[in-house]
């Protein structure tokens, strides 16, 4: 089948719906996608628990009592700097460039590890003075939302840690490369989830 | 190593019906697999089925499973209609408060979560790669693995019957009752976690088709060429996208509530029990719609082949389902107009569910001008076709009256809210399924069912429903209330005989769909489908051989219109043995993944449910290997050659394209 | 499945041009780092004015997505990215009304139907 064959009458160029089923690269990338948007969907619930619940302190601590901004700044600064890695990272494994692929990806799991490093530190001080998830109803939201975004930086430099071991056996296989590819997309919308995240709780907090 | 909360008092022997159900299951279950095993089909139920990652058997073993549990959610069904039957004036019945709660429960859970869902993904999975002239769906791992997780989640509710007990909050479990303050059992633990594990399953099947219905089609095939069935395929498996990630984050606060003393949804600390009531109908909305738009595109396939028409208003089809795809997200709030918005709130989504009604009007319209100047073949799914189109139109209309929001706080929770629930559900969702059964079943297994048994299946079904939910209309308007295990209006116990006797009805029906599949496969020499095309259709899953072979097509047909199959058999399209080079196929191969993750599923939901920690890290490990094992499979595929596919092609009666 | 050699549409990070992409990380980081900078400053300090500050935090945020969309993953106008601008589009407006139809509906039941507390409160 070649592609001239492939053109409609009148020598347009066969419109994309009509090309027959998608290269496996494109259909893992869309699955993917949707997965992601799923995933979004999930911390759209929780953020809709985050917003109703903000003023439900029981008496207790109020977010603006217990946030650090300049923690968070940093937090942020850290997340956006893994996602600029990350991307050159994928660069590096478009170009088969092996060494700055496991240079800008390990790079990205520093810092993807300061901010975990970080985000632990805050939950520990403030459980350590009693501001724990089932203090109140506005705790236990600050908890699950940030903490699930939390779980899947988690969930996601584990996965990296797995393709950098994938990479080493295996090499720049399509399977490997894809992979690598659904990662990117991950993590960069961990990042998106992120500007919610600071906006809304930490910036937001009264 | 603790048990946690599990000791041999979890196991119910003070109730009769429960043991006695237990030991019929045990011993019907301990026989099968004795059966098996002595039979030697063990390697051939794990290379055929169990690790396959064809489509059409996955979405067999969808139905398979669907069935089984219709079983058990009918037999709930029966309990509770028996129950009513009785239990009228200062009569207690003879299910107690505590079991009749456990009773409604797992009946709506499994009806919704474990029949209803697994009939129509089965039904999509079947037949949408058919359709669209592909070779199967876009992740045929992830199909399997999705398959497993129901199964998963399936076992679990199962399980619940025998250890332990279910719950008793109703099939949305809400709170402050399923807290763990006032459900300190198990029961609301196994609904949640079984729910968490096969809505996984589910999601990643919306994932799944979705992907397939964009990204994979036929050469030619333009969206506006695709079969209508394809679309509502499309709409419902974004709903599933969309929708079931809420229902997971929810299930997950609640969770978090009973395990981690979280205030969510508690009365204490700020919690917020309408926070529950508000997300999970986000979801049950949409959820009742992922429902029943699969059904419409089966009765939009029937009704044109046994027209021998196209479909009236292909694009206002297109456009309606597109509509409700969009407005089903917009309606939720109806479902609780009682509990406390304020006027303004209330029109607003009072108005929307009436505007959702317009374009389930719109597909009406174009159903019957379909038929209208048609050749009618007056077969078993034409009926279910014109016995859906009475009954749900009452039932849509039933939903109407009460999205004013005035006459809902009247029938809200009623018996008037269950019948019309029902009426949609059944003369919607399960006349839907049950005609695409009928349909599709000589493509999936290569002879027709038994016809005059399919129209008795039918008038069991249709006379059975009216009988058993138009007298809850009546009863929901004098005021009876829904989940009530006694009542001391005595004028009311004629109406619930009536209902019973149409529950009995439709007992026969399911009866006689067991008696059906055994007496067609009896006679499936008599009625075998040569030609691939038994009911002389129009799309392209028809110019497949029956059953098709592995590879679906042997060379991908190229689709100039819509109705391709119809188009290529009247001359209008070249058939694709013309228009194609034929190439050798890859296929995938089978894979273990998903029933050992639905394994260590099973096992670390049920370890969650007692609170053996251990056992779920256990478990977790398990799975976490299973996956890591997966990462690293080699890339094997199996090779048929163009003479194997040519092979086929000659050996197919009919010349078979 | 391979048998076409015309991609179908190009999933989401899939870098058309090859050359100067790391350009695009490298504006992105700028500008990203930029907005972030300017919702502490809002946030933190008195340069703007009080009120208006949720909404300028909204917009930041806002664009800043935008940014992570456009220079990070790639999202374009360009029709082999059709499908993907949909789905998120989809994906936008189930998010919109779940925040904010929750927000409007929580609010207005608690506002409808006052706890004893806040019902004492209003009488004193």
């Amino acid at each position: 089948m070649s592609a001239a064959e492939l053109t409609a009458d009148g020598g347009h160029e066969m419109p994309l719906s009509e090309q027959g089923p998608a290269p496996k690269q494109v259909v893992v990338g869309y699955g993917f996608w949707l997965f992601l948007l799923s995933d979004i969907v999930i911390f759209s619930a929780l953020f809709a628990a985050y917003a109703v619940l903000s003023d439900a302190t029981a008496n207790g601590p109020a977010g603006v009592r217990l946030f650090d901004r300049q923690r968070v700044f940093v937090e942020t600064v850290c997340l956006l700097a893994s996602s600029v890695t990350c991307g050159l990272g994928s660069l590096a494994v478009q170009n088969r460039n092996v060494t700055n692929a496991y240079i800008w990806l390990i790079a990205t799991l520093a810092l993807g590890a300061s901010f975990l490093k970080l985000e632990l530190s805050e939950f520990g001080s403030m459980m350590a003075i009693g501001a724990g998830p089932s203090r109140s109803a506005f705790l236990s939201a600050f908890y699950t939302l940030v903490g699930t975004h939390g779980l899947h930086v988690t969930a996601g430099m584990a996965w990296l840690i797995v393709m950098l071991t994938q990479l080493r056996t295996l090499g720049f296989q399509p399977m490997v490369r894809r992979r690598l590819f659904c990662f990117g997309l991950f993590w960069h919308a961990l990042d998106i989830v992120w500007i919610g995240v600071f906006t809304i709780v930490y910036l937001g907090a009264h | 190593m603790s048990l946690g909360k599990l000791s041999w008092a979890a196991i119910p022997f003070d109730q009769p019906i429960v043991m006695a159900t237990s030991a019929v299951v045990g011993v019907g279950l301990a026989s099968l697999l004795a059966l098996v095993t002595y039979k030697g089909w063990w390697p051939y139920l794990w290379r055929e089925w169990i690790t396959s990652v064809d489509h059409k058997r996955i979405g067999v073993m969808y139905v398979i499973l669907a069935l089984v549990m219709l079983v058990r959610g009918f037999a709930d069904a029966i309990m509770m209609r028996t129950q009513l039957a009785m239990a009228a004036g200062g009569a207690q019945g003879y299910l107690p408060p505590e079991h009749y709660d456990q009773i409604f429960s797992a009946h709506g859970t499994i009806m919704i979560f474990f029949v209803a869902m697994p009939f129509v993904v089965g039904l999509m999975n079947f037949a949408v790669p058919l359709q669209l002239g592909v070779r199967d769906v876009a992740f045929p791992v992830l199909n399997n693995v999705s398959f497993w997780l129901t199964a998963a989640g399936v076992l679990l509710v199962n399980l619940s019957l025998f250890v332990g007990e279910f719950a008793r909050t109703g099939w949305l479990a809400y709170p402050p009752l399923s807290e763990i303050a006032y459900s300190p059992g198990v029961g609301v633990d196994y609904y949640l976690w079984s729910l968490q594990i096969s809505g996984l399953g589910t999601l990643l099947s919306g994932i799944n088709l979705t992907t397939t219905i964009l990204k994979m089609r036929a050469p030619g095939m333009r969206y506006s060429r695709m079969p209508v069935f394809c679309w509502t395929a499309l709409a419902s498996n974004l709903l599933i996208v969309a929708a079931f990630p809420i229902l997971t984050a929810t299930f997950a606060m609640l969770l978090l509530d009973r395990y981690c003393g979280f205030h969510f949804f508690t009365n204490e600390a700020g919690g917020n029990p309408m926070m529950y009531i508000n997300l999970i109908w986000i979801w049950g909305h949409p959820e009742v719609y992922i429902l029943i738009l699969p059904a419409f595109g089966v009765f939009s396939e029937v009704v044109a082949t046994f027209s021998g028409k196209p479909l009236f208003g292909y694009r206002s089809m297109v456009m309606a389902t597109m509509a409700i795809c969009v407005l089903s997200f917009m309606v939720w709030l109806h479902h609780f107009f009682t509990m406390g918005a304020g006027a303004n709130v209330n029109a607003f989504f009072g108005v929307m569910t009436m505007i959702i009604a317009v374009p389930t009007g719109v597909k009406v319209f174009n159903w019957l001008f379909t038929l209208y100047g048609g050749r009618i073949r007056f077969t078993t799914p034409i009926y279910w076709a014109l016995g859906f189109m009475v009954t749900f139109v009452i039932g849509g209309m039933t939903g109407v009256l009460m999205a004013i929001p005035p006459a809902d706080f009247v029938l809200h929770n009623s018996l008037f809210l269950i019948a019309h629930f029902h009426n949609t559900a059944i003369g919607g969702v399960v006349f839907g399924v049950l005609a695409g059964y009928t349909y599709w079943f000589p493509k999936a297994f290569g002879f027709t069912l038994n016809e005059r048994l399919g129209k008795m299946i039918f008038w069991c079904w249709f006379i059975g429903f009216y009988l058993a939910f138009m007298p809850l209309y009546a009863l929901g308007l004098m005021g009876a209330t829904r989940r009530m295990q006694h009542y001391s209006d005595m004028s009311w116990r004629p109406w619930m005989l009536v209902a019973l006797c149409g529950a009995v009805l439709i007992f026969a029906g399911i009866a006689l769909t067991v008696a059906q599949l055994i007496v067609s496969i009896r006679q499936r020499h008599r009625h075998r489908d040569r030609t691939g095309d038994p009911w002389t259709g129009r799309t392209l899953e028809w110019s497949t051989t029956s059953p098709p072979p592995a590879w679906n097509f042997g060379r991908l047909p190229r689709v100039q219109t819509t109705d391709a199959h119809w188009a290529s058999k009247h001359g209008a399209a070249p058939r694709a043995s013309e228009s194609n080079d034929i190439t050798s196929v890859h296929l995938p191969c089978n894979s273990s993944t998903g029933v050992l993750l639905g394994f260590f599923a099973v096992v670390l939901g049920f370890a969650m449910i007692w609170h053996i920690y251990w056992l779920a890290a256990c478990a977790s490990l398990g799975a976490l290997t299973v996956a890591l094992l997966h990462a690293w499979r080699p890339e094997k595929e199996i090779d048929i050659t163009p003479e194997e596919l040519l092979a086929h092609e000659s050996r197919a009666v009919g010349g078979v394209a | 499945m391979s048998e076409y050699p015309i991609p179908q549409g190009l999933a989401p990070g899939v870098i058309a041009r090859r050359h100067a992409t790391w350009r695009s990380y490298l504006l992105g980081f700028v500008a990203a780092l930029v907005l972030t900078i300017a919702s502490f400053a809002a946030a933190s300090t008195n340069i703007v004015y009080g009120p208006s500050v949720p909404l300028l935090l909204g917009v930041l945020a806002i664009a800043q997505m935008g940014i992570h969309l456009i220079f990070f993953l790639h999202i374009s106008s360009a029709p082999d990215q059709t499908n993907n601008v949909l789905a998120l589009a989809f994906g936008v407006f189930v998010v919109g009304l779940t925040v904010f139809g929750s927000m409007i509906i929580m609010a207005n039941l608690s506002h409808m139907m006052p706890t004893i507390g806040r019902l004492l409160e209003m009488q004193r």
